[in-house]
């Protein structure tokens, strides 16, 4: 079940002209930015799909930009995104895509800062839903069903006990858990989903703990 | 976790309870997210004001920043007002307040999606029409918008409300259905007449296509959600009156679903063809995004 409360449907409260185009956008875009941890200096946004074709009519570029401020979806201020982005001093670059992508409203981000990037795959699949389907080169599958963190992490034995007990420490069920790695003993991703909402100050510990180097909430 | 998966479930769950449609979607929603009764019922009723507001703009006058659509609304408003129509006066009421929530989405203003954007106008559009008919409660009015949500919630978890992935039928048609269903809750009707107004709507929408002049959410998609209004009221009067569809309505969004993923990319909303291809739109295209008309026509 991909939508499961009646405000995905009725709903979000939103900046026109498009559901999948306008607030989808500024959705993936501040996830982006949550992951991130804060606002980029630049931001290379490629679009696929419908994305690309229609993307200036849609406010695409401006609602992802004005997620990557921060800017929710209902915020007048997604209109003057980009110039607000300029006034900042980020560095954005839109490319349009040929590729044929799974879903038809696909945006790669990458975004960074003098001290890191990020880059996620983002798809808006319909009434400003959106799924988070790669970050940092790591696919994800998340149900988007149940709460979920990202744990980036040095591979190395013991991480993954360590937050697992964290959260059998707090009472959180464990629904879902995948770990991946791009080699051995370099990093590596833990995707968790739970039961239950996670309060940012477990986020906090865990991110305290021996070779965890960031912990994100995903907020869809 | 999930109560209901479709819409037979849907209606078994509220006719064996005697409960309406919008209770069953209300009580669901409190058991997936955790949020009080309370809170649910609240946010919902922030949605309707935010369909309140875009009415009300709509219905003074908004144009778009193209200038393709705007003042349609207007138009019909001060012909109703005249007296001299045609058709019923709620049903153009539900027109007029449907073309002006789109116009003022196509004007990137404050809209609530209804699933989306682009067909965000149908589900206000005909509440506020009927409105004038039944005088709703605001509770009333807020429990439609639960109706409509169940409604939908089964089209985007076993179909599609999306254009660029199944078309116009998905979103319009899909807004429509939700309305008709809402509809006939709000005038008294059954859980299962509910189902056949949203059948008998889908099923006339089916294989309407994605065809974006400029690629922009204004035409034809405007006087899309005056149409989809329009069929909702109609086949919710027919769900009321009695007559059923002979599909039952979860094969109508299977059969929605099916077309839609057969449905060629240049009609799913990448303005590639039917009305986004003609002359005039290809024309338009050029000027509003001041690219040389021949540059465009050589690209087909």
């Amino acid at each position: 079940m991909k939508y499961r409360s009646v405000f995905d449907i009725i709903g979000p409260v939103m900046i026109g002209p498009s559901s999948s185009h306008t607030a989808g956008a500024a959705r993936i875009g501040r996830v982006a930015r949550s992951l991130f941890g804060r606002e980029p200096k630049w931001a290379n946004i490629s679009l696929y799909g419908s994305f690309a074709k229609t993307y200036k009519g849609h406010g695409t570029d401006v609602a992802m930009v004005g997620g990557l401020l921060d800017f929710d979806t209902d915020d007048t201020r997604i209109i003057d995104a980009i110039e607000i982005a300029k006034q900042k001093g980020m560095k954005l670059r839109f490319i349009e895509e040929d590729a044929i992508t799974d879903h038809p409203n696909t945006a790669r981000i990458i975004i960074g800062d003098q001290h890191g990037e990020l880059e996620l795959v983002g798809i808006s699949i319909g009434g400003g839903k959106i799924e988070i389907i790669e970050l940092n080169g790591f696919e994800l599958k998340l149900s988007g069903n149940h709460p979920a963190i990202l744990v980036v992490h040095n591979d190395r034995f013991g991480a993954i006990a360590g937050v697992a007990n964290i959260l059998a420490k707090y009472e959180l069920n464990i629904g879902h858990m995948e770990v991946a790695r791009k080699d051995v003993g370099k990093i590596a991703l833990m995707t968790i989903e739970v039961d239950q909402n996670i309060d940012n100050k477990i986020l906090t510990e865990l991110e305290q703990l021996p070779n965890i180097l960031k912990v994100t909430k995903i907020v869809e | 976790m999930v109560v209901f998966r479709n819409v037979a479930e849907l209606v078994e769950l509220a006719v064996s309870q005697n409960k309406k449609i919008s209770e069953i979607m209300i009580e669901q929603e409190v058991a997936v997210t955790g949020r009080t009764r309370e809170e649910v019922f609240s946010f919902m009723d922030r949605n309707l004001t935010v369909m309140e507001q875009a009415v009300e703009r709509g219905l003074k006058g908004v144009t778009s920043h193209s200038g393709l659509t705007g003042g349609d609304a207007v138009l019909m408003q001060a012909y109703i007002q005249k007296g001299n129509f045609l058709s019923g006066e709620t049903i153009l009421d539900a027109v007029s307040k449907a073309v002006a929530t789109n116009e003022v989405n196509a004007a990137m203003g404050t809209i609530c999606a209804t699933p989306t954007a682009g067909s965000a106008g149908v589900v206000p559009g005909t509440l506020f029409a009927v409105k004038k008919k039944l005088n709703p409660s605001r509770e009333k009015m807020v429990s439609f918008l639960f109706t409509a949500g169940a409604f939908g919630f089964v089209v985007a978890n076993n179909a599609s409300i999306s254009g660029a992935a199944g078309g116009c039928q998905a979103e319009v048609g899909s807004a429509a259905g939700m309305a008709a269903a809402a509809i006939v809750e709000m005038a008294g009707g059954t859980p299962e007449q509910c189902a056949e107004a949203m059948a008998i709507t889908l099923k006339n929408m089916l294989g309407l296509v994605c065809d974006p002049v400029a690629g922009l959410v204004e035409v034809p998609c405007v006087k899309r959600n005056a149409m989809g209004a329009a069929n909702a009221m109609v086949a919710a009067d027919m769900a009321l009156a009695g007559i059923t569809s002979r599909i039952p309505c979860d094969e109508v969004i299977d059969a929605m679903y099916r077309i839609g993923q057969t449905m060629p990319t240049a009609l799913k909303e990448t303005a590639q063809g039917g009305l986004a291809a003609t002359p005039t739109g290809r024309k338009l295209e050029a000027k509003i995004f001041g690219i040389p008309l021949k540059e465009k026509c050589v690209q087909n």
